[in-house]
This record gives C-alpha cells, sequence and structure tokens, in this order.
C-alpha cells in the first residue's frame, strides 16, 4: 500500500456556507499573493557523503558521459553513408545505430524500445521503488550537477542560506553571476551536444560556429539550452512534483512489498533528542536531528512514511546512518526496507520480504516477451522491401493480338549497404515482364537498386489471351537478389467480364 | 433591463455591474490577467504589422510598409527560382538523346514527372487521363501505332501533329468510298465482309470473293495487299483486335463509307523541344515501347 500525502490540498475545508464561487476562490488565492500558483518553498539542501551518495556520483558520470560522448563515436559505413554511430538522419529519413539501420516504415522497433523501457521502469520500481528518479533520470543528474556548482560558489545549506538572506553586496552578486554563468555553460552544452545526434558531429561543430549550421540546430540547441537551464536551476524539484506524471503513475506499480526509503519508525518511534550518556531505554533511536530532513533535495521529511514527493535517491540514508554511528546507534534507520517488513516488526513479527510476487511475475514476463519478440524480429527482419502498386488507370490495356497487359509500378527497397542486382519475377500467369527502357522483353527482368535507398520501377506483365481464364488473376511478384528474397501479392485484370 | 446602483456582493465581496435582467445581476470581476495580457499584445502586434506591411487603403494606392512585402513580386521570385532549379534538369533533357533519358532511371523519372504533368493538361482531353483514347482517339497504351512507335516517330508525330496544318504534319486521307460515290453501295457492303474477314472473323464468303479485286485496287495501297497496314502514311493495320472507330460491321461500314480521320495539333509550336521530348517518353514508356 503506497501512502501519499498531497501537499498541495488545504487540510480542512473551511466553514461551509453553500456553494463556493469563483470569485472566492480568486480571494482565498490572494492570500498567496494573488498567484494562482502556490509560491516555491525554497530548499537547500545540505552536502552529505555515503555509500548512496558515491553511487549517485558513478551515475552522474557515466550516464553524462554516455551523453556527451556517443555522437562522437564513428563508424564505418561503405560509400556516402555517414560514419557516426550513432544518427537520427531526419534529411535522409535513417537511423543508424552502429550496426543496424532503421527506415522510417520500421520505426515499430523504436516504439517496442519504448515498451521494453516503461515495462523494465515498471519492474524496477515493482522491486526497488523510484530507482529511476533517484538515479538515472535526466532531471536528477542535470539537478545534482547543478546543485554541485551551486555549492562551489555559495557554499553549502548554511552559507547559501545566509547568503539569500544577506543584502546585495560585491561578494553575493559575483557568487550569483559566477553560479548562473556555469549554469548557463553546462545548459549550453547539454543542449549543443543534442544536435550532434543528426547531424555529422565534426562537421556540424564547424558550422555551428562560423553560423553556417541548419536554423534547426540553433533553435534545438537554444530550446534545450533554456530548459536545461530553468529545470536544473531554477525548477528543479517542481519539475518531478508537478510536472512529471510518473509520481502519479508510480502508485500503480509499488505495493507494500516493494524496496523503497523507508524510514523503520519501529526502531525510530519514540523520536527524542539525546544527549550523550543517556539512556536508550524506553525510546526509539531516531534522535530528531533533522539531517535527513536538510539533505533531501525534494524537501520532504521521509519520516512522514512514503510519500509523492519522494524520488527514492537514499541520500536521507547516508545522512541518517553518518549520524547513528555518532551516536552509536546501527546503521539502517533509514534503508531501502517494504511497508510490509516494517509493520511486521512493528508488531513483534519477523519481518517477510517477497520478490517474486504476481505483479513481479507479470512485469518480468512481459518484458521477456516484449525484448525477444523484438531480438527475433531484429534479427530476422528483411533488407529488401517489395511493394506493388497497380495502374488504377488504364486498368488493363488490350494488345493488337488480343493479349492483355497490366501496368504496375514495384516500389523495392534495399536497405543492405551494397548495390543489389534484382530478378523480378511474377508468379500465377504466364506474363511476360518488361520494363520501360529495357531494350529486351527476352530473359528476366533485372533491376539495379543502390545501397540504402528505395527504387520504383515501372513494370509491364503482358499476358496471352489463352491464359486469361477469370476477370481477376492473383499473382504474386517476387525479387531475388544477393541472398535476399521478398515478394508481394496483388491481381492481374483481364478484362474479361464475369459470368 | 434597469440600470441600478453597484453594489458589493454579499457571497463573494465582488462588486456587480450595476445592470439587472430580471433579478439577474452580474459580478464585475476582473479580467484574467493572463487574458488582458494577450489582448494588449495582440493590439501591439497589430500595430507593429501596419507599420511593416502593406495594411490601410487609400485613395491611390495602399500603404506599403517599410518591408514592402508583396505577393506578386514573391511569386514572381519564386517562379525565377523554380525555372533556375528546373534549369540544370532541363539542360540534360536538352542534350541526352531520347534513348539515353529513358534507360537513364534518374532522367527517366524526371522526364515522366514531367510528361505525365504536360500530358494531363494537354493531352488528357482527347486521349483521356489514362492514355486510351477513345472512339477516333489513339489508344496511347497499346502496342499499336499509327505513325509509329519507337521514340522518334512519337517525338514526330508530337512536333507536327496529324492533319494540323503544319507543313510537316503527319497527313493522310481516306477517301470517302460511299459518301463520294466511287464506289456502290453494294461494293461498300461487300468490302465491310472483306475486312470482316482479314481479322479472321466470320464473314460472307461470296462478299468476300467479290470484294478481293476492289480491295487490291482501292485499300492496298495504302493498307497493303493483306490489309497489315503501313505506319508510314498511318493506315492502320486491318488484321488484328484494334479499331480505331470501332470493330463491328456497321462502324467499318462507316469507316469506308465516310472516310474519317482525326486532327492532332503540331504541338512544336507551344513546347520546347525538352518538354516534347518528356512528353515522348512518358507515352512511350507507359505503352511498354516499341
Amino acid at each position: 500500500m503506497t501512502i501519499v500525502i498531497d501537499r498541495t490540498r488545504s487540510p480542512e475545508p473551511k466553514e461551509p456556507h453553500g456553494p463556493v464561487s469563483v470569485a472566492e476562490k480568486y480571494r482565498a488565492k490572494k492570500e498567496d499573493n494573488g498567484h494562482l500558483y502556490k509560491a516555491r518553498v525554497p530548499i537547500y539542501p545540505k552536502r552529505v557523503t555515503g555509500l548512496w551518495r558515491r553511487i549517485k556520483w558513478a551515475v552522474l558520470i557515466a550516464t553524462l558521459a554516455v551523453y556527451y560522448i556517443t555522437p562522437w563515436l564513428r563508424w564505418e559505413r561503405p560509400g556516402n553513408l555517414p560514419d557516426q554511430a550513432v544518427l537520427v538522419d531526419f534529411a535522409g529519413r535513417r537511423f543508424y545505430f552502429f550496426w543496424i539501420q532503421l527506415w522510417p516504415q520500421e520505426v515499430y522497433f523504436i516504439t517496442g524500445l519504448l515498451v521494453m523501457a516503461a515495462l523494465a521502469l515498471f519492474l524496477t520500481s515493482a522491486l526497488f521503488g523510484r530507482l529511476w528518479c533517484g538515479y538515472a533520470c535526466p532531471q536528477t543528474v542535470w539537478t545534482d550537477l547543478f546543485m554541485q556548482v551551486e555549492r562551489w560558489f555559495e557554499g553549502d545549506r548554511n552559507a547559501r542560506m545566509k547568503l539569500d538572506a544577506a543584502p546585495m553586496s560585491f561578494n553575493k552578486v559575483w557568487r550569483k553571476i559566477g553560479k548562473h554563468a556555469v549554469w548557463l555553460g553546462i545548459a549550453f552544452g547539454t543542449g549543443g551536444a543534442w544536435i550532434f545526434y543528426f547531424d555529422d558531429a565534426p562537421h556540424l561543430i564547424r558550422n555551428f560556429w562560423i553560423g553556417q549550421a541548419q536554423v534547426t540546430s540553433y533553435v534545438s540547441c537554444a530550446l534545450l539550452t533554456f530548459t536545461t537551464y530553468t529545470f536544473a536551476g531554477t525548477m528543479r524539484e517542481q519539475v518531478c512534483t508537478y510536472m512529471c506524471p510518473w509520481p502519479r503513475i508510480q502508485g500503480a506499480m509499488l505495493d507494500e512489498h516493494s524496496l523503497q526509503v523507508t524510514y523503520r519508525y519501529d526502531r525510530g518511534e519514540p523520536r527524542a533528542p539525546h544527549k550523550k550518556g543517556q539512556s536508550w531505554e524506553g525510546r526509539g533511536d531516531c534522535v530528531d536531528c533533522n539531517q535527513c530532513v536538510v539533505v533531501c533535495p525534494m524537501g520532504i521529511d521521509i519520516r512522514n512514511g512514503p510519500q509523492l514527493e519522494c524520488i527514492n535517491c537514499g541520500l536521507c540514508i547516508d545522512a541518517c546512518d553518518e549520524i547513528m554511528l555518532k551516536v552509536g546507534r546501527p546503521k539502517g534507520l533509514i534503508a531501502f526496507d517494504s511497508v510490509e517488513a516494517v509493520t511486521l516488526r512493528a508488531k513483534k513479527q519477523p519481518a517477510i520480504y517477497k520478490y517474486v510476487r504476481p505483479r513481479t511475475i507479470y512485469y518480468a514476463v512481459a518484458l521477456a516477451a516484449v525484448s525477444s519478440v523484438m531480438l527475433w524480429g531484429l534479427m530476422h527482419r528483411s533488407l529488401v522491401d517489395l511493394h506493388v502498386l497497380r495502374d488504377r488507370n488504364p486498368t488493363f490495356v488490350r494488345l493488337h493480338d488480343g493479349a492483355i497487359r497490366d501496368g504496375y509500378t514495384l516500389k523495392i527497397g534495399n536497405r543492405s549497404f551494397q548495390d543489389e542486382s534484382f530478378t523480378v519475377g511474377i508468379e500465377g500467369l504466364p506474363a511476360v515482364l518488361k520494363t520501360p527502357g529495357e531494350a529486351s522483353t527476352k530473359g528476366l527482368l533485372t533491376v539495379i537498386v543502390p545501397a540504402n535507398e528505395v527504387r520504383a520501377v515501372r513494370v509491364f506483365a503482358t499476358a496471352p489471351k489463352a491464359a486469361l481464364t477469370a476477370p481477376n488473376i492473383p499473382v504474386t511478384f517476387t525479387i531475388r537478389g544477393g541472398g535476399h528474397v521478398a515478394a508481394a501479392k496483388t491481381i492481374f485484370l483481364s478484362g474479361r467480364a464475369n459470368q | 433591463m434597469s440600470p441600478r446602483e453597484r453594489e458589493t456582493d454579499e457571497i463573494s465581496g465582488v462588486e456587480t455591474t450595476g445592470h439587472e435582467w430580471d433579478g439577474i445581476k452580474e459580478l464585475d470581476n476582473p479580467l484574467p490577467r493572463w487574458w488582458l495580457w494577450v489582448f494588449w499584445a495582440s493590439i501591439l502586434a497589430a500595430v507593429i504589422y501596419w507599420v511593416l506591411m502593406p495594411a490601410w487603403p487609400g485613395l491611390h494606392g495602399y500603404t506599403p510598409g517599410l518591408l514592402h512585402y508583396s505577393d506578386r513580386v514573391k511569386v514572381v521570385h519564386d517562379l525565377d527560382a523554380l525555372k533556375a532549379q528546373r534549369g540544370a534538369e532541363g539542360a540534360k533533357l536538352t542534350n541526352a538523346s531520347l534513348e539515353q533519358i529513358e534507360s537513364d532511371p534518374d532522367l527517366q523519372a524526371y522526364a515522366l514527372a514531367v510528361g505525365q504533368s504536360v500530358f494531363g493538361d494537354n493531352c488528357a482531353t482527347c486521349h483521356g487521363v489514362g492514355g486510351t483514347g477513345g472512339k477516333g482517339y489513339a489508344n496511347l497504351r497499346d502496342d499499336v501505332w499509327l505513325w509509329g512507335g519507337t521514340l522518334e516517330d512519337i517525338q514526330h508525330t508530337i512536333t507536327v501533329g496529324v492533319r494540323s496544318g503544319d507543313p510537316d504534319a503527319r497527313m493522310s486521307q481516306m477517301p470517302a468510298f460511299g459518301r463520294d460515290e466511287m464506289l456502290q453501295p453494294a461494293q461498300v457492303d461487300d468490302l465491310t465482309e472483306y475486312v470482316v474477314a482479314l481479322s479472321n472473323r466470320k464473314a460472307n464468303p461470296a462478299a468476300v470473293q467479290r470484294a478481293g479485286p476492289l480491295f487490291a485496287d482501292n485499300c492496298a495501297a495504302c493498307h497493303g495487299p493483306a490489309g497489315q497496314g503501313n505506319p508510314a502514311v498511318g493506315a492502320p493495320s486491318l488484321t488484328d483486335d484494334d479499331w480505331l472507330y470501332g470493330e463491328d460491321r456497321q462502324a467499318i461500314h462507316d469507316q469506308i463509307w465516310n472516310g474519317r480521320g482525326g486532327v492532332m495539333p503540331a504541338w512544336g509550336h507551344r513546347f520546347s523541344p525538352e518538354t516534347i521530348k518528356a512528353l515522348a517518353v512518358y507515352i512511350h514508356a507507359n505503352a511498354g515501347g516499341q
């Protein structure tokens, strides 16, 4: 069971006196400076050290490294194809990922990837809570980075609070300007790195600085600079609490067995300040030092139980462990634990942990199923496409000897990295194939399709009078070449009336 | 409605507008702030627009605006740009032979696109959108060609036309054997049977017998002794399944009687040589080629 404490709602309805008018609501908001939105309560998270903080740094460095380095990786491809390992080529309508290249019509692979990501998120949330939010989400990563910059310029919690309260001075101004300048620098770097995913990075970086890049590059860069700066610099926890849908959705994923950052109230309560040498008898381990609150980047008190705002980053665990060490009590007053286990321990019963539950089984099976389907699809996908469009006008043409000729447009897509020569055939009718510009109608019709391209070919199928037995004759066009085979069904209209 | 004094509403603490409709009063709530800002911003945008763009009509024209924008000028620019863009591909059409155009995939695609557009605007009126023609209008999709079906033949026919008045026009005139009383009505009947027999259909053997010498004397000069036709003079084959004016006895009789022949304009006076090349490739390619 998830307990969600919604702080945006007022605790008690006011004295009821009939329906509440719009004007009344407006007046009620006036108390909040007349703004329609709740004013932000500034948060000054304190620096913390410990296991979870170290893991958070490691994930931060790893994810940022992947983000910034990926566009610069090279991957040799034949011919005129781009040599960038990961490239979303909108102009050429191609997506390159190392040895894989996808065409727009294969976008379902991306869809599948997103479905897999969603299911993986469900599974990890059901097992370990919002690990994504606390460690890997870009909002968390960049906010962490921006907070670190903030500490370099303005110091830790107390120094920052003092600085913000202090009157304007040279010291305050240069620290603020320095902080915002570095923030903007990082934000620009973030937006700048983004555009390299959509064009050849070494070319783009030169063109970008000499003003020769496309307008979209500058607009994208400016947009991401702006969002990075505002989201990670000034909005921070508000993005998670008010803008992101995931805190609301996660309520359906978590249950009483999910591990999440938990205050073990069975051990902590009743809480009270503790002086050195005092007895621990008849009281809880929580010394009410408030360290878990001051380190929290979301500005919440974890001791109120699992709540909407908590991103499961575990910084309060580090803060609490440090205190427990000092006061000589065992670590883990705040820890990754389940609601069920804490409830049982509070009742003096042994804790039970259940990782294999119907919920986790469903998520795992669904994830495995989608992953295997995607993998199978990727390994068995054809590198050759054939689509046939039958001529609508004229539907058929009668020739001088009574034979019938139908016109088709064959679209042959060659997703391989080399030019392929395809032999076109037709099955279901003894028809002769011909394409405009071909000198001879004898022999097999061959079409050369350049690497990584689609070619549209007009093909005429001529069938002798004797072969035309029905008004509509089902036929199949086939192409073969370079070890690839593709087929497409269509019909041959014979011009015979229905009998 | 009666004007009343403005009063303060008890519940909301907001003033009323001072109007009353059958006992219903209206609160004078302030406009939403965002709405007000958008309102002022729109007015500002309009003023800026007046300054920059053509806006106000006057007695002798209109205020041109600082940017001097004009749709007409823009169209001229766009057309120039289009011409410049087409110039490159057009030059390729000028220099390449018809065979080269048709066998090069890129040039062929360009020629087909140009050809389709020109055909739809000019040729489809008679030959149909699909090019299949109709009674008296040649089918351009099949393998029967009155004036020859090679690329060069088609290009020439488009350029000079058929019976168009152009000095080089494709020219032939089938006599109106019946109307001009060159043959007796009975002889026309016999010739009709003869032509039916030529295309392997059942005919009156006696009539066919009688018409043999008539055909040799009057028809074979153009249509050939065996009725196989002659593209050089636009004489169709009488032995196949293709009939410009219809395949039944009545239609064949009418044709011998009246000697009809269609007219096609000489497009060389209207189209550039490149356009005619593209059109020839379009027609040739869509007919399967000859």
